[in-house]
């Protein structure tokens, strides 16, 4: 038999048919969906008369919209609220699970799906949201769709696909002091660029990716879209296994038994080929910030700007009003964020209260912490690391995707920069005007401590 | 979904590389529960000073320009998949966006909105951004049964790729839901006996 990679098994054994020099049926096991990207869906199915097909495959939450404070209480924006409302009757009506506001189980899609178990090995899952992919540390195939697809998958839990190609990204050595996995991403977009994985699905492989935990490798796999990858995966093993297991949608007992036993035959098999490699030494990473308005333009934090005669290179940095060959060291910061479906999870606030720990905010920083969901809100009280963050100035507010792309009211002013744990850099990402430095958890930490850019390495060693 | 089959127009050259979701329609305007309204918020960030006056130095406010053909820089689509961005542009009335490269999931959303997207050569794409830049009334055609772009009174032209089942949902006005709605009967069985 043909050796297989991860992302060929899982494909393989979804295909309902191929259409003859066109795409394939590729069957959906599980479809997350928002208030933002469904309502249009919603109607579209409603105008033609279709009944939602598989709505027990389905799961709903609120986040790119809810405020993440008061949320006890009516939201203020009348557009936000209406959303929200459409969401929950649409739900009702078609018998979808809804965590909303609120619910013990709200957060972000990324973030609430695997933490509940929805999200499993071996599976195909969607979502509007083009961060999907974050599912693929779990060796799922994940991936955004438009809301188009959204009513496709509605309609037939099932997308009309062209199969992607294969890419290994594999990553071995020893990771530095202070490196976290925001970092190896980071370094891997700036170094293949931001449309190097576009038409491909991407395999991060490597002994990095294997010791990370479940948290380290969503961070990882969120990304992989930041350089045009629909999806990227890790294969499963026992720290997967792990995290699944007894989780509330997780199969139990002898069940889980079962499934174990099938997904231990979803790794790439010895000398498959992929149809792209690309392989990095752990060794050569350092903590990144980004400089521009695409996240490929990372830079490690005591480098300097490159220098680019490029015209979109130049509008990008006149953006930020940043010179090339000029370093980020000791630029004041006023605007800290610290959530996302990147960063926003238990062990992103205990590296960021690890560091804060018997410090204190800068009077000039403005920190917004957003737990990516009500069980993360929970253990960090729990935890005691609420404690850490009120005794350091810092503000820890309710769950969503909040700062990361400003639909609420969680704006970063004009013209201000936020070093930021989310995933794009765009213009205006933050808050029309706003300029986006992209970071791990740690930089981001100290920068709100220290009220300007810190060279991280020198701190730590 | 409309039909396209061929389309003859000026052109407004965007020359801008990795234009992101976010600047085509930024999520503040992504509150709407339905399709309509979002081209005139289209690029609104590069469109308009933050007062809300035009920003003059906007290709869309450009009067010499216009058409419905957006000529864009290399990866045009990337970031966020919101199909907001196709609604945008084709509300502000684009039919067909010409770039030397697009991002998977904009390229998919177009397609299903009616909006063609046309991947041309780097060369092509900067001989194409060159001429409209100096000549505004330089008209393009595209033929999509025979998946060729070229500029009109001149020997100028490319051939272009495109999924032939997706060309012919273009051609025929068809989507995938009337597909996948038609072969229920297919995915039935696939469920009674799923492998994994």
């Amino acid at each position: 038999m043909s050796k297989k990679t991860l992302f060929d098994k899982v494909w393989g054994s979804h295909v309902v048919s191929s259409i003859d020099n066109g795409p394939q049926i590729l069957y959906i096991d599980k479809h997350l969906i928002h208030e933002v990207t469904s309502p249009q869906a919603f109607n579209e199915l409603e105008d033609r008369g279709i009944p939602v097909f598989r709505p027990n495959q389905i799961v709903a939450t609120a986040d790119h919209n809810t405020p993440t404070l008061n949320q006890d209480q009516p939201i203020k924006d009348a557009l936000s609220r209406n959303q929200l409302e459409q969401l929950s009757e649409n739900c009702k009506k078609n018998n979808i699970t809804l965590y909303e506001l609120g619910h013990k189980y709200n957060g972000i899609v990324h973030v609430m799906a695997p933490e509940l178990g929805v999200t499993q090995p071996g599976l195909t899952m969607v979502c509007g949201d083009s961060h999907t992919s974050t599912h693929g540390a779990f060796g799922a195939i994940a991936f955004g769709i438009g809301t188009s697809q959204v009513a496709q998958v509605f309609a037939s839990q099932c997308l009309l696909l062209t199969k992607p190609k294969s890419l290994r990204v594999t990553v071995n050595g020893k990771l530095k002091n202070g490196v976290l996995p925001k970092d190896v991403i980071l370094y891997i977009i700036s170094k293949l660029g931001t449309n190097s994985g576009t038409g491909y699905f991407c395999e991060y492989a490597g002994n990095v990716f294997e010791e990370m935990s479940m948290e380290g490798r969503m961070t990882v796999c969120n990304m992989s879209i930041e350089m045009g990858a629909r999806g990227g995966m890790i294969a499963p093993d026992e720290t997967t296994f792990e995290y699944v297991k007894g989780r509330k949608f997780a199969p139990q007992g002898e069940a889980f038994d079962k499934k174990v036993a099938y997904w231990k035959t979803l790794p790439t098999d010895e000398g498959a080929e992929f149809d792209k490699e690309y392989s990095f030494d752990a060794e050569d990473i350092e903590p990144m910030v980004t400089y521009g308005t695409n996240p490929g333009m990372g830079i490690k934090i005591s480098e300097t700007i490159p220098v680019d005669e490029n015209p979109s290179f130049k509008k990008s940095l006149a953006y930020m009003n940043f010179e090339a060959g000029e370093s980020l060291i000791n630029k004041p910061i006023n605007f800290v964020f610290i959530g996302s479906c990147t960063n926003s999870r238990i062990e992103d606030f205990r590296v960021a209260a690890g560091f804060i720990k018997g410090k204190k905010k800068a009077d000039n920083v403005t920190a917004w912490l957003v737990p990516g969901s009500k069980q993360v809100e929970a253990q960090i009280i729990e935890e005691g690391l609420k404690t850490v963050f009120d005794e350091a100035g810092f503000e820890l507010r309710q769950p969503g995707c909040s700062a990361c792309l400003a639909m609420n009211d969680d704006k970063i002013p004009q013209g201000e920069y936020c070093v930021s744990t989310s995933n794009r850099n765009f213009e205006g990402r933050q808050g029309q005007g706003s300029r986006t430095i992209l970071a791990s958890p740690l930089v981001a930490a100290a920068t709100a401590v220290e009220g300007k850019i810190i060279d991280i390495t020198k701190h730590l060693n | 979904m409309e039909k396209f089959t061929t389309l003859k127009s000026t052109a407004i050259p965007l020359n801008i590389e990795n234009v992101d979701t976010d600047q085509i329609i930024p999520a503040r305007f992504l509150k709407a529960t339905d399709k309509k309204g979002f081209g005139d918020n289209v690029f609104r960030d590069w469109r308009y000073n933050k007062d809300g006056s035009e920003n003059s130095e906007f290709i869309l406010n450009d009067s010499k320009f216009s058409g419905s053909i957006l000529v864009a820089g290399d990866n045009f689509g990337c970031g966020s998949s919101r199909e907001h961005a196709a609604w945008a542009i084709v509300g502000y009335g684009f039919k067909v966006v010409i770039s030397s490269f697009f991002a998977d999931i904009f390229k998919g959303n177009a397609l299903n909105n009616g909006l063609l997207p046309v991947q041309v050569s780097q060369a092509f794409l900067s001989d194409l951004m060159n001429r409209i830049e100096s000549n505004p009334k330089t008209e393009l055609e595209v033929n999509l049964e025979n998946q060729i772009i070229s500029i009109v009174g001149s020997d100028t032209l490319e051939n272009f790729e495109i999924d032939t089942y997706k060309k012919t949902c273009m051609i025929n006005g068809y989507d995938d839901i009337d597909y996948l709605v038609n072969n229920k009967e297919q995915i039935e069985a696939f469920e009674a006996q799923k492998i994994y």
